[in-house]
């Protein structure tokens, strides 16, 4: 028996002609937060909706719990999931809500009594039971819903842009505590979202969807810092990218040509000399020198400063370099560096520490 | 644990709402044209052969006239009703007053009595010794009874008083919904009453505008009894001619043959309105 | 005083539609018989109307069918206008355009084809004729009025309903029935004042035995001005400003 709770083989999906997920593997372990990342329109919603049996595959198989679940209605999935409106039943009372499924399953009272209270008391709502859904906050609303799916025990719950439409800082308080209900409830939770601080300050795993198919799945940290590919690179925090060429290896040693510069560069991955890359640096990497603090300008590329976007903890640059590439570069506070006033139109120097640079195969496009 | 229901309720539903419109909408509808192409004997009220007789008929000129007199009723009818109608429910819309639910009552009320009563009741108002005429005679605007009754006019205040109602009830719900910030927007770039009304509270009150339109007009060319009670005996509209042929004359297929041209005009005008209004909201309508 | 002359405006048009209706309920308590001028007050008008049992049994036709009426076409409607939100099926786009030629359609037109049918199928002009052409006008009033508030919902709570093992009856009756009850009401009352005020079709489909009282209205309204009319149509005003009250307040509420 594999660990694995859902398991989706060569599932492909098109609706009235148009293909919307194409040919989709991915197994989902039993017990993790697992979160589906990508811009609106990327399909991960559909790809949620076949995984709660609301939609059904066009080609390829749905397994849940190691059987194949084509054709089976939602309910009978052990599958729940949280809408994004919530989709709570506004005449029922929050009680009426939970116990609905229970309801259905024709459960005897004082077993829905006592599951129900359960896990009203799990979600801190026991003290609201009787109200109606309107009269509770976005976020309380939000745990009725969780409670409404969890109270019938599903193997998995899924979560479709539930906090999406909760406040920033609401947002950020259900963050941390639908992080904590999942550790409590031993579920796995499959969650969907477009906000990629989201995705990563919450999953044990990220799938990261563009355009009906899945570009990288991995932990938080290895979508961040090892993207695959542009489009996760893009999509994933900021990112400035740098075309170059390579101009020798040596090993794991690359030599690339950026800017007109000889840079050398650690990689993993096989390239081939001659072969166009892309050059991928955060902006917190990219460090922004000013030119009296410089001696050596090896490895630095010169630039001016455009715009300075202060921030709080962080100063933002933008700066245009040599060539005309505009990057950006977040400045830390830090009492090493004490120059941090960089004015508009002051002439820079930019550089990154080898080795937090990520190299990608060129991409057209 | 498998359950076969789904599909029970779903098509048992659409069963009976299909059965009950293809009797009782779809076939008498096809039956009315069916009618208008049969022979009219005094033996039946239907029979065999088909034939054209009973359009040709239409092109006489006492039909004609009827025709266009009725169109031409119907439409400054309607006008009227938008005159009144537009700015009576922009003014109940723009109100801000703890009365105005109570106002919007006082036009709910008059749109669900009954139109056979409020065309009664007109009668008293209009009639040589009625009303109307006592007032203007006391005031000494007119030394002799006017007639009122019986003529065009009566027909013409009955059928505005009647349908006003369904002019104002669909303006005001359109008008209600008009966001007025976007009047205000209108202003503040500098547009002046006029243009704002033209260009921005005219183009979209639009839906409304239409939905009152048809309201009105439809049942101006229709409602027989208020000619009949209110108008003399020229004051005759197509409800009453085709009334007649029916249930008089006895003459149903020539009472077919009216009612399919009119229908058939009424369609036209109805798709003409789609095709410009780009039939996006016909939903809105409803 | 810019608001005097909206003001001044509203009010005339209030004028134009209350004082007949006032004047008529006045004289409908006016001693004399012919003439319109005031001969003192009196209730004798009423009384006469009351002993008239012809226009009784018609009053209590018309209530009764407007009960049926009404309530089929609730059912009917109530159920088309489900189907027509949470199903897709074939002819769809079809039946959403039938109803919308339904309430286009004018009553004559109507009439008169249910009359034809009625003709060629036998069925005697009577309560049934009556009662089945006050269903069919009806109905696409439920419609449009139950639609109205069904897309207001959420739509996922029926998904969500589904989730959590609901079959189609139990979402019928537990989610859809509790929700839309007030609009189902209104529909009722819509029908029930429609079939009450009906004249057009009803004009058609009526038989000799079967009385119903916007018949009777007509018909002595026809033959002249009696103060018991009067009498008779302060009292069916009474009744519609009741109804209407009612079907207001139970819309006004929205759960």
């Amino acid at each position: 028996m594999t660990n694995n709770i859902i398991e989706l083989r060569g599932v492909s999906k098109s609706i009235h002609g148009n293909d919307i997920l194409y040919d989709l593997n991915l197994e989902v372990r039993n017990g993790e937060f697992l979160t589906l990342l990508g811009p609106s329109g990327c399909g991960k919603t559909t790809l949620l909706r076949l995984i709660s049996g609301f939609e059904f595959p066009t080609t390829g198989q749905v397994l849940i719990n190691g059987k194949d679940v084509n054709g089976l209605a939602p309910h009978l999935r052990h599958v729940h999931t949280v809408f994004q409106s919530y989709a709570l039943f506004p005449h029922m009372s929050v009680f009426e809500n939970v116990a609905f499924g229970l309801r259905c399953q024709k459960l005897p009272k004082n077993e829905i009594d006592t599951r129900v209270n359960e896990v009203l008391k799990t979600v801190k709502l026991e003290k609201y039971a009787n109200r109606k859904p309107e009269q509770l906050s976005g976020g309380q609303q939000q745990r009725v819903a969780i409670a409404r799916a969890v109270v019938n025990r599903p193997l998995v719950l899924l979560l479709d842009e539930p906090l999406s439409s909760l406040d920033y800082r609401l947002r950020k308080t259900m963050q941390i505590e639908l992080k904590q209900l999942q550790r409590k409830l031993g579920i796995t939770f499959i969650f969907v979202t477009h906000d990629q601080e989201e995705a990563l300050s919450m999953s044990d795993r990220v799938v990261v969807m563009h355009e009906g198919c899945i570009e990288q799945i991995g932990t938080p940290r290895q979508v961040y810092e090892e993207p695959q590919n542009l489009v996760v690179a893009k999509f994933i925090g900021e990112a400035n990218i740098f075309d170059s060429e390579i101009t020798a290896i040596d090993g794991k040693q690359l030599t690339v040509n950026i800017q007109g510069q000889e840079r050398k560069i650690k990689c993993n991955r096989e390239f081939a000399i001659g072969q166009k890359v892309h050059i991928l640096v955060r902006p917190e990497d990219l460090r922004v020198w000013g030119q009296a603090e410089v001696e050596d300008s090896k490895n630095m590329y010169p630039g001016v400063v455009e715009e300075v976007i202060y921030k709080g903890t962080t100063v933002d640059l933008m700066v245009r370099l040599a060539n005309g590439q505009l990057v950006g570069a977040t400045e830390f506070f830090d009492e090493d560096d004490e120059k941090l006033e960089y004015a508009i139109g002051e002439r820079v120097w930019a550089t990154w520490l080898s080795g937090w640079e990520v190299v990608l195969p060129h991409e057209t496009a | 644990m498998k359950q076969h229901d789904d599909g029970t309720l779903k098509y048992s539903s659409l069963g009976i709402i299909w059965l009950w419109l293809i009797v009782f909408a779809l076939l008498p509808f096809c039956l009315v044209a069916l009618a208008s192409f049969a022979s009219h004997d005094d033996a039946h009220l239907l029979s065999f052969p088909l034939t054209l007789a009973n359009y040709a008929e239409l092109n006489n000129s006492v039909y004609l006239r009827i025709f266009k007199q009725s169109f031409y009723i119907a439409g400054t009818c309607t006008m009227i009703c938008l005159l009144l109608g537009y700015p009576f429910a922009y003014i109940i819309a723009r109100i801000r007053s703890r009365y105005k639910s109570f106002l919007t009552l006082l036009i709910v009320i008059p749109f669900w009595t009954s139109s056979l009563i409020r065309t009664y009741s007109m009668i008293t108002m209009l009639k040589p010794k009625g009303i109307i005429s006592s007032i203007l005679m006391w005031l000494g605007i007119i030394d002799k009874p006017l007639p009122l009754l019986f003529t065009d006019t009566s027909v013409m205040i009955g059928l505005v008083y009647n349908l006003l109602p369904f002019m104002v009830l669909p303006l005001l719900t359109n008008i209600e919904r008009l966001d007025h910030r976007l009047v205000d927007a209108a202003r503040d770039l500098g547009a002046n009453r006029f243009t704002t009304f033209r260009r921005v509270i005219l183009p979209l009150t639009m839906p409304g505008i239409i939905s009152g339109c048809i309201l009105v007009f439809l049942p101006a060319m229709t409602i027989f009894y208020i000619p009949d009670l209110l108008g003399g005996s020229k004051s005759i509209l197509l409800g009453n001619l085709i009334q007649n042929q029916f249930l008089v004359a006895q003459n149903w297929p020539l009472g077919s043959a009216i009612s399919v041209v009119f229908t058939l005009i009424l369609a036209i005008m109805i798709l003409i309105y789609w095709r410009t209004m780009g039939k996006k909201d016909h939903r809105e309508f409803l | 005083m810019k608001q005097l002359p909206s003001i001044s405006y509203l009010t005339a048009i209030y004028l134009f539609f209350y004082i007949p209706i006032i004047v008529l309920i006045a004289y409908s308590f006016n001693q004399a018989q012919y003439s319109l001028v005031w001969h003192g007050f009196s209730t004798r008008w009423y009384q006469e109307l009351f002993s008239d049992a012809d226009l009784w049994t018609a009053v209590w036709h018309s209530l009764f069918l407007g009960m049926c009426a009404a309530t089929s076409a609730m059912c009917i409607g109530g159920l088309t206008a489900i189907c027509l939100y949470r199903y897709s099926f074939f002819g769809r786009k079809l039946l959403y355009g039938l109803i919308f030629i339904l309430i286009l359609s004018p009553d004559i037109v109507m009439g008169i084809s249910l009359l034809i049918l009625f003709s060629l199928l036998q069925v005697t002009l009577g309560f049934w004729s009556l009662l089945l052409a006050h269903i069919t006008f009806c109905i696409p009033f439920v419609v449009v009025t139950v639609y109205s508030r069904i897309i207001s919902f959420d739509e996922y709570i029926f998904e969500a309903a589904k989730d959590l093992g609901a079959k189609d009856t139990v979402i019928l009756t537990r989610i859809i029935l509790p929700l839309l009850w007030p609009a189902l009401l209104a529909g009722w009352l819509l029908s029930f004042t429609l079939s009450i005020d009906d004249v057009i079709i009803s004009y058609f489909v009526a038989g000799p035995d079967f009385e119903i009282l916007p018949l009777k209205i007509y018909s002595m309204v026809r033959l002249g001005v009696k103060p018991e009319i009067n009498a008779l149509c302060a009292v069916t005003f009474g009744l519609t400003l009741l109804l209407v009250i009612i079907s207001q307040l139970s819309l006004r509420k929205k759960p």
